[in-house]
């Protein structure tokens, strides 16, 4: 299908919006009346057409609006790219697989053309096209790293392996949930883990790494996260927290439905195959609460979750402050009806909202 | 088609992906050495791996399904062919001496994508690799990747004689200055101290070889004062034949007699039990199972768990280890 890529902002005016096509397929992360943190892994092998599982690297009607807000993040701030000395390689295999993935999912949109180390690469929603040399960075405009990252939704950390552990040793994260590249560079899997609460005592981590350190070329695998955000903002930084954090207290029970956002995160893993290194890369989804609401199971979900998360996690996701008044809008949307298991919106069999 | 994410728990890594593939080449290379080269039966390009990966070759030897990890030795850049070398054990289990007498260029086989237990520390500002006889085979890829990237290294390979140096002559023509040789018919050996010593900061050391030759370099090394990071060794151990036994899996609720030739782990997929595994040769820890119960003495062969674990009794590594006695209850 061909895609609409919609002209809009998340920052300043925030004409970011999300169509009847981004809602219904928008990655509702509950798939019960409660949530509580697991490691929740599966392979990232397709999904249901038109799901975002369906391709290795999602490309939405926000592809061209994103990335013209990273150019401008990168532009303020040139260290939310870092590449450490030992991670050219691993920045080569990920411009490599996003370019046979985008070429291969959407040949409409993006076309690879090899011939030896003499490389062609085409984006059209971008305009880009560039001939270089593969694993020759003086024939491209940026490190492959940043070049690709560039023209790629969701923020990238590149791993490397070593010493049974992973290390964040390169990335371009621009549209974080208040983390620092910039901080975490260097860091191995627990020191960059290290302010999650209730996690590291459930042994998640352990268990996790054990997971990640054995995932192999060929085998991807996903997960979900959220968080919840207020105005469609990207860039949750902690180096902008000044101009983001203050927002949140510009809520109120008329403007919620339109300016409260959930947050949900996609994270896959991939083994790079020159490098031996893992890329780990986090595509951020932001639905309005009211655009949830219009899906009446969600609604129903989303009130009970966040009504019964424990307050260590509400603290850590950044919305305590607002919580009652989130619960105070989101309960106008659940009647106490039960609900189905599993994060589909389930239209067919779901009762409309009896109240 | 796949669930949504959240309601799934973590898959289950039984292996990695597999590829079909045609012997497309058999060059013997010395009286014990052979060499294997493959195409895929599909006839499209395989993945690019790193130097020091291993493929898994699957080998159906009559009733018998054989698994071995064998180093790729070809230059990861080249995606029309993989190539192993396989040293013929006439005293082992016999899935060498079936590649070496029975597989024959045209037949179809299956190998695994490539897995890396091995990797380059890419931070080294040079790499120093001691081989040890048929462990010359994961540094053949690692110095092809090198060379590709402008990378420093140096070997010292150790062999029996000349007859038996698998890749001496390609190796010390095209790199005079890196390939050192040492020939034990010849009396020649790696002077290792004198060799420690003389390495610049940022060196990280790489040894693959015997058992014996392993501890010798890593002890070694740890005595000088490298530190344990800069020092990385792969040993995948086959399994070796031992007295027949029988063990209960308590989650499955079966039992299977273990056979003299065939592996703990083996046994259990026999039964259609699927332990998840990487490299079937004590190294990875994914095969590590829980026993429940056992009266009788563990014969611990693997390098994943500690000490302690051994000691304890409560967890075997069905890959390389066995047992003998009474009973044997494993939460499978």
């Amino acid at each position: 299908m061909t895609i609409q890529f919609n002209d809009e902002t998340f920052r300043d005016d925030y004409s970011f919006r999300n169509s009847q096509r981004a809602i219904d397929r928008f990655p509702f992360p509950f798939h019960e009346d409660s949530y509580m943190y697991s490691v929740n892994m599966e392979q990232h092998q397709g999904g249901p057409a038109d799901s975002i599982y369906e391709k290795r690297f999602d490309v939405d009607e926000h592809y061209v609006a994103e990335m013209r807000d990273r150019a401008m993040v990168l532009a303020d701030d040139p260290l939310r790219c870092q590449s450490l000395p030992h991670m050219i390689l691993a920045g080569w295999d990920l411009l490599e697989l996003i370019m046979v993935s985008k070429s291969e999912d959407y040949p409409d949109l993006f076309e690879l053309h090899r011939n030896g180390n003499k490389w062609h690469w085409i984006n059209k929603p971008m305009g880009i096209e560039d001939h270089f040399v593969f694993m020759d960075e003086t024939t491209l405009p940026y490190g492959p790293m940043e070049y690709i990252t560039r023209q790629t939704q969701g923020d990238f950390c590149v791993l490397d392996q070593r010493e049974d552990n992973l290390w964040m040793d390169a990335g371009t994260v621009t549209t974080q949930a208040d983390w620092s590249l910039d901080f975490d560079i260097g860091m191995n899997f627990f020191e960059w883990h290290a302010p999650v609460p209730l996690a590291h005592e459930k042994g998640i981590f352990k268990r996790a790494l054990k997971f990640l350190l054995s995932i192999q070329q060929g085998a991807p695998a996903r997960r979900l996260n959220w968080t919840m955000t207020v105005n469609p903002l990207l860039d949750t930084s902690p180096e902008n927290y000044h101009k983001w954090g203050v927002q949140k207290n510009t809520l109120t029970l008329e403007n919620l439905g339109s300016k409260q956002h959930l947050r949900v995160e996609l994270q896959t893993f991939f083994r790079l195959p020159r490098s031996n290194a893992l890329v780990f890369p986090i595509r951020c989804y932001l639905m309005s609460f009211q655009d949830i609401v219009s899906k009446p199971k969600w609604g129903r979900r989303l009130h009970r979750v966040v009504r019964d998360l424990p307050e260590e996690l509400a603290t850590y996701k950044g919305f305590i402050d607002n919580r009652s008044m989130m619960l105070e809008f989101l309960a106008r949307y659940d009647d106490g009806l039960p609900t189905s298991f599993g994060v589909w919106p389930d239209e067919q069999g779901t009762p409309a909202l009896q109240k | 088609m796949s669930a949504p994410a959240p309601n799934s728990t973590a898959p289950k890594i039984m292996g990695a992906e597999k590829i079909k593939v045609i012997v497309s080449n058999i060059v013997p290379l010395n009286d014990l050495v052979t060499r294997f080269e493959f195409k895929r039966t599909d006839g499209t390009i395989f993945p690019t791996f790193s130097g020091g990966a291993h493929t898994m070759i699957e080998m159906q030897d009559g009733d018998l399904k054989r698994m071995n990890p064998y180093s790729l030795m070809s230059d990861p850049a080249e995606r029309d062919t993989y190539a192993i070398s396989v040293r013929r054990d006439d005293h082992g289990r016999g899935g060498s001496l079936f590649l070496h007498q029975k597989v024959q260029v045209g037949d179809t086989m299956t190998l695994s994508y490539p897995v890396n237990l091995f990797s380059l520390d890419l931070r080294a500002r040079k790499h120093l690799f001691i081989a040890g006889g048929i462990g010359i085979t994961p540094f053949m890829a690692q110095i092809k990747q090198l060379n590709a990237a402008n990378g420093k290294w140096e070997l010292h390979y150790s062999c029996r004689s000349p007859e038996l140096g698998s890749y001496v002559d390609e190796l010390t023509s095209k790199h005079p200055h890196s390939a050192n040789v040492y020939y034990d018919d010849q009396k020649q050996f790696i002077d290792l101290h004198t060799l420690l010593d003389g390495q610049p900061i940022g060196t990280h050391l790489y040894v693959c070889g015997p058992k014996g030759m392993i501890d010798w370099v890593r002890k070694t090394a740890a005595a000088a004062g490298w530190p344990k990071a800069h020092v990385h060794h792969e040993e995948f151990l086959a399994p070796k034949p031992g007295k027949p036994f029988a063990v209960r899996l308590a989650k499955s609720g079966l039992a299977v007699e273990v056979g003299a030739h065939e592996s703990l782990l083996e046994a259990i997929e026999r039964l259609g039990v699927e332990p998840p595994y990487l490299c079937r040769g004590g190294a990875c820890g994914q095969c590590e199972t829980d026993v429940l119960e056992s009266d009788g003495t563990f014969i611990h062969r693997d390098h994943w768990l500690e000490d302690y674990e051994h000691a304890s009794g409560t967890k075997i590594m069905p890959c390389v280890s066995r047992f003998e006695g009474k009973t044997l209850v494993l939460d499978r």
